[in-house]
């Protein structure tokens, strides 16, 4: 009964986030171009996609640009975590604040403003200033996913690991870094999310050249968006769905044997 | 060596990332178009149409933390208490939407929910009454639990997985009910994920604009709304900066909210 | 295990990067330099990229925004040197008023010639004598309304006021069209700097509020197509396109008029290759890139060449109604200012 009850609670609450996803795919193999009359069946806009440079090209600097900003970001988070834990309550709290600055700030707000900064500063826009934007943004998103871990360490583990001769390093890697990945995997892939589906950050920062799968929608919305675009992103999705999936697979699989082993 | 040092990357992001352009916009909101300094930017925020939408922004982005926090946090426990191998891919399938681009999943909503839209469409066949939510408070909420709910799922799973499950035994033991166990452990200590959630969704959906444009069919009018008209169709960067900061009084709000819960909440946790 | 399955992760993901930008190929400098295009987005068939390189021995590169005031902050501080740009009427002004553009030599753009008579009068009001910028495309506001849910004629502004269509109308959500109407109906010009007629203008709009479905600009057609709403102010640009799925649809320019807009090239004066910007204006005002253009975005092009083609009347409306109609003047940012005060004013009601 409890069993049915959880099952059932799941169920909806997947199907209330997966409802306007199945949307967006069912529409991109409409042949008609609108979201609101279902034409006929279609492969036409998945074709149109290939033979479009300017989304192939956004495609790479999306991903490149996400997965540099999220490796960043995650370092640099993880290590303020660090440095933040081994300070006064008070400084702490101050650090809190500003780290929440750019979360808080509409992204008008923080797009303009370090448009203005860079200007300010006479650094000229190009993929290095958008990196940078995301990596910012990426941040908080990466200590607020690793700060709550932190503060539920058992930090005498850590100590025991010290006083049995372990260096600090040695022992932050064998004691704390396990504990805590599980909010370094979740901070690295909210970043890497947040860094796909910026647009208005972007927009502002960026140099000459540089679309991303974002702008590329946002700057469709007056003439309306073509379905490549929701042809584009269920493929997107698809191979990230996918990717998870294996990587699932995979590590139950060493799971398995290493059950096996015991 | 002081670990502080860590933090030595950080503060150079939130220095030049942060700082330099939170003193920027400080100097837009404190000065008008000429350059001269004023403080009627900011005292604008207490006109009526301004307090309006920034008391409706506020009612909304915590109607929607609340809905988000009754949602997630038995979607944590369900997640925890699941035997599945697949704990971890099951958190995965609560991020995964936020890989469909934020919005087309919104606009994707306004074609389910329109008068005529496909959800309608479907409760006719079916013999039910319309459901009639578009371009009301209620949809922009919808939308904000929609977008944001991930937000609020993770960090509280991740809190709640990490509570030692002898603890939650050795209660049991005791003769504690699954509502004491509930009430003295599992919510005591998932405090931290529960503190990290709220802000992450209250904050967004306090300014956001996007949401209440598409879903509020530009009928809920929101503080975002307003800062973001000043930056686009009225170009009046100034008092767009200037509302702005009014809004960064609420990190300080949160920040002390979050201080508040972290001393009562928890305990013996440093 | 969780280690472990990051590092997979993530080595999958690096992979799979490492893959995606090997595919994606060195770029190859064009044989007389490179053109910087910024332009509204998808508002050009894309096939033209190509056809323009080989025509002219430019590579292109084309950057893309989705209003002009995401354009008017990059273009105004120089932060990416474009050499040729997409702008509205309004913004065409603001950016001359503010000593942005450069003036188009005609020399190069013989097909300036193809450009229609009837929009001249139009874009002399923003910029004099077109010495700075040349249309791609225009076009009007009007009512686009469901044939089988409106009784009686539709063609006057009034209509958006009958209490019968209530909960049934999409009002534009941008300030200068929803005041447009508003002057359109109080015989007002829609450029005016009167606070009174301004006021006027709001409580007007007021009045009409409770009517209103939603407002929307970009979605309304979707709106109209799904059969949402009866009727929806909208651009004669989305006739075609809302036609073409929902045949109960029908479009009107209101008698009282309208406005027109224009939207145009020009070159900024930062541009590095004015000659390739006015190569690529040239381009697109030939006859077969127009007729290309007309058959991807269905919105109409200001050009004698292709004039025949477009057989939709709305879409090039006749002398007298064109001379009922006014285009977006830029006010300068204190007027701006007194417009934004009332139109909060009116979205708070």
């Amino acid at each position: 009964m409890k069993k049915t009850f959880k099952g059932i609670y799941l169920a909806i609450i997947i199907l209330f986030l997966y409802m306007p996803i199945v949307t967006l795919m069912v529409l991109s193999f409409n042949e008609g171009k609108t979201m609101n009359a279902w034409v006929g069946f279609s492969l036409k806009w998945y074709k149109e996609m290939f033979e479009n440079r300017i989304i192939m090209e956004a495609l790479t600097n999306t991903l490149t640009i996400a997965f540099w900003a999220a490796t960043v970001a995650t370092i640099v988070g993880v290590t303020a975590c660090i440095g933040l834990n081994a300070m006064k309550e008070k400084h702490r709290s101050v650090f809190m604040g500003l780290n929440n600055i750019p979360l808080l700030n509409a992204d008008i707000v923080t797009g303009i403003s370090l448009m203005l900064s860079f200007l300010l500063f006479g650094i000229s826009l190009n993929y290095g200033t958008v990196l940078f934007a995301h990596i910012t943004f990426c941040i908080p998103y990466v200590i607020l996913s690793v700060m709550p871990k932190f503060r539920q360490l058992e930090n005498h583990t850590y100590e025991a690991a010290l006083d049995l001769g372990a260096s600090p390093a040695y022992a932050f890697f064998k004691v704390v870094l396990p504990d805590i990945m599980p909010g370094i995997i979740s901070g690295f892939l909210l970043s890497f999310t947040m860094s796909v589906d910026d647009f208005v950050i972007t927009h502002f920062t960026r140099g000459v050249g540089i679309n991303t799968i974002s702008t590329l929608i946002y700057s469709q919305v007056r003439v309306g968006i073509r379905p490549t675009l929701y042809a584009l992103s269920t493929i997107i999705f698809v191979a990230v769905l996918i990717v998870l999936i294996i990587v699932n697979v995979i590590s139950n699989k060493k799971e398995e044997t290493r059950h096996e082993k015991n | 060596m002081s670990k502080k040092i860590f933090s030595g990357p950080f503060l150079l992001f939130i220095i030049c990332g942060t700082i330099v352009p939170l003193g920027v916009i400080t100097f837009y909101g404190i000065t008008d178009r000429s350059g001269a300094f004023t403080l009627e930017n900011i005292t604008a925020i207490t006109t009526g149409e301004h307090m309006e939408a920034l008391l409706l922004a506020l009612g909304l982005a915590l109607i929607s933390t609340v809905i988000c926090l009754v949602i997630a946090f038995p979607l944590g426990l369900i997640l925890k208490d699941s035997k599945l191998g697949k704990k971890g891919f099951m958190v995965f399938i609560f991020i995964l939407p936020m890989w469909m681009n934020f919005l087309l999943r919104t606009m994707a909503w306004q074609v389910l929910l329109e008068r005529n839209g496909i959800i309608n469409q479907v409760l006719g066949l079916i013999g039910l009454p319309d459901l009639n939510i578009i371009n009301t408070p209620t949809a922009v909420v919808l939308g904000m639990v929609y977008d944001y709910l991930p937000f609020m799922i993770l960090p509280i799973y991740n809190a709640l997985i990490k509570i030692d499950k002898n603890v939650i035994e050795a209660a049991y033991d005791l003769g504690a009910g699954y509502r004491q166990v509930l009430q003295k452990i599992i919510i005591p200590l998932s405090v931290p994920g529960i503190v990290s959630g709220v802000t992450m969704v209250f904050v967004p959906s306090l300014t956001t604009f996007a949401v209440s444009n598409m879903l509020g069919g530009g009928k809920v009018n929101l503080i975002g709304n307003i800062i973001e008209q000043e930056f686009t169709a009225s170009s009046n960067w100034n008092l767009g900066a200037g509302l702005s900061l009014v809004m960064m009084i609420f990190i300080v709000i949160s920040m002390a909210f979050i201080e508040k819960f972290d001393r009562n909440g928890e305990g013996n946790i440093i | 295990m969780k280690k472990i399955k990051a590092v997979v992760l993530i080595l999958i993901m690096a992979m799979s990067l490492t893959l995606l930008t090997g595919c994606g190929g060195k770029k190859s400098e064009g044989e007389n330099g490179t053109l910087y295009v910024y332009c509204f987005g998808d508002y050009f068939d894309p096939e033209l990229q190509q056809d323009f390189e080989e025509a002219t021995g430019y590579k292109l590169i084309v950057d893309l925004f989705d209003t002009n005031e995401e354009m008017y902050p990059v273009v105004k501080n120089n932060t990416a040197d474009y050499d040729v740009i997409c702008a509205s009427d309004y913004m065409i002004e603001k950016l001359l008023s503010e000593d942005l553009l450069a003036e188009i030599n005609y020399d190069n753009v013989p097909n300036a010639d193809n450009v229609m008579d009837n929009v001249k009068p139009f874009m002399e009001e923003f910029d004099p004598g077109m010495k700075h910028s040349l249309p791609h495309t225009w076009g009007t506001y009007g009512i686009m309304y469901n044939k089988t849910m409106v009784n009686g004629a539709i063609d006057s502004w009034n209509v958006l006021w009958d209490e019968q269509y209530k909960d049934q109308i999409v009002m534009p959500n941008s300030m200068r069209e929803g005041y447009m109407i508003a002057a359109k109906k109080l015989g007002y010009s829609m450029n005016t700097t009167d606070e009174g007629e301004l006021s006027a203008m709001t409580d007007a709009l007021i009045e009409q509020k409770p009517l209103a479905y939603s407002f929307a600009n970009d979605s309304a057609r979707e709106i109209m197509i799904g059969d949402s709403a009866a009727m929806a102010v909208i651009t004669s640009g989305e006739v075609i396109y809302s036609k073409e799925y929902n045949e109960n649809l029908e479009f009107v320019i209101p008698k009282e008029g309208t406005e027109v807009w224009t939207d145009c090239w020009a070159i900024p004066k930062t541009a590095k290759n004015k000659e390739g910007a006015e190569a690529w204006i040239n381009f697109m005002l030939s006859k077969e890139v127009a007729e290309t253009n007309f058959e991807y975005l269905t919105y109409a092009i200001p050009n004698k060449e292709i004039a025949d083609l477009i057989d939709e009347p709305v879409l090039n409306p006749p002398e007298d109604v064109l001379a009922k109609c006014e285009t977006l003047r830029n006010l300068g940012s204190d007027v701006d200012a007194v417009y934004s005060k009332y139109w909060k004013k009116y979205k708070a009601d």
